[in-house]
């Protein structure tokens, strides 16, 4: 077996245990689009094309409140630009690759193969490396087709009355545990929520998600730079 | 109707922003002051879909009297805070709003 194949199966391998809640997170994704009155076409190619929970998710929240496409676009956008950083910190160890690999190991970047993969890149010397986020994102991969396809089935079982929808700001907030225990973090929650909530019927074209997005930023900007004084 | 077309863009938009840094950077571009403020995208972006779903009903109006979700999703935050598990977070938030509705 290469070293390559073995790196990957490494990959596979440290994922795994992150990949417990990607599994509500797939199925309320699927039973959400059905809900919302997608097709299980177009919701399986959302999971295929896409394939990002928290763009798919503000994606069905925009278009559930009438936004347009260049609003829902926008907004996807800017869910996205956290891959930006995780981009930046692969591109060391992808630099001698072919554009095809780095093609693929683009496309199976996410939140949980980057985290696991992130901590291996620190601890590993090997020249094959980056082959870990690849069979860590291959893992999500699978695990997100398969609860999407589950979901789509439970969609039309589940009744409305449960308010399965609620699932949706729970499972945010399940994402931001580690940044609630964080000052700056918190005042920047609070502040983007409040915009959001009361710009909601205020702000034009349901941008309400991205303007609370750009100041809450802004607001981290600030605060940091604060920070960096003080202590220095 | 969602546009197939609009699913296309976005996931374009999703692989570029994947893309971009692998395919343009050469060594490292990032300084630690834009590693700092990125790391607060989450916490910028997330709260503007967390907030208006517990607070505002479907019509955009703002409900705070007996709303079931503000205490639900309370316990969330307590036993994300107290656990930091995903899982026990989602759950816990749904069971109180199961609870809350069906009892009272």
């Amino acid at each position: 077996m290469s070293n390559k194949f073995n790196i990957f199966v490494k990959g596979i391998v440290d994922v795994s245990p992150l990949m417990i809640p990607v599994v509500p997170f797939g199925i309320i994704f699927g039973v959400l689009a059905i809900d919302l009155g997608l097709s299980p076409a177009t919701t399986m190619a959302m999971s295929i094309i896409i394939f990002g929970g928290a763009s798919q998710i503000v994606f069905l929240q925009l278009f559930s409140a009438g936004a347009s496409s260049l609003v829902i676009l926008s907004s996807v956008g800017a869910v996205n630009s956290r891959h930006l950083l995780y981009g930046a910190v692969l591109s060391e160890h992808t630099s001698d690759l072919k554009m095809i690999w780095k093609i693929i190991i683009s496309y199976f970047l996410v939140d949980q193969s980057f985290a696991v993969t992130n901590k291996y890149l620190k601890q590993s010397s090997d020249k094959d490396k980056v082959f870990h986020s690849f069979g860590a994102g291959v893992t999500c991969w699978m695990i997100w087709q398969t609860t999407t396809l589950i979901g789509i089935f439970l969609g039309s079982i589940i009744p409305e009355e449960l308010g399965l929808s609620f699932a949706v700001p729970l499972t945010f907030i399940a994402l931001l545990v580690d940044d609630l225990r964080k000052l700056l973090n918190v005042i920047v929650i609070i502040i983007s929520g409040l915009i959001a909530t009361f710009g909601y019927e205020i702000i034009p074209f349901k941008a309400y998600v991205i303007v609370a997005a750009v100041i809450g930023l802004l607001l981290a900007m600030i605060l940091t730079k604060f920070k960096v004084f003080r202590n220095g | 109707m969602v546009d197939l077309s609009l699913i296309i863009y976005c996931g374009l938009v999703t692989f570029l922003s994947r893309y971009l840094m692998i395919a343009i950077l050469k060594k490292e571009m990032f300084t630690d002051r834009i590693r700092e403020v990125l790391s607060f995208v989450p916490s910028a972006i997330f709260p503007a879909i967390i907030f208006p779903a517990i607070f505002l009903d479907n019509t955009g109006m703002f409900v705070f009297d007996s709303n079931p979700k503000i205490y639900a999703a309370a316990v969330a935050v307590l036993f994300g805070l107290i656990t930091k598990n995903v899982i026990v977070t989602i759950f816990s938030g749904l069971t109180s709003y199961w609870l809350i509705i069906y009892m009272f």
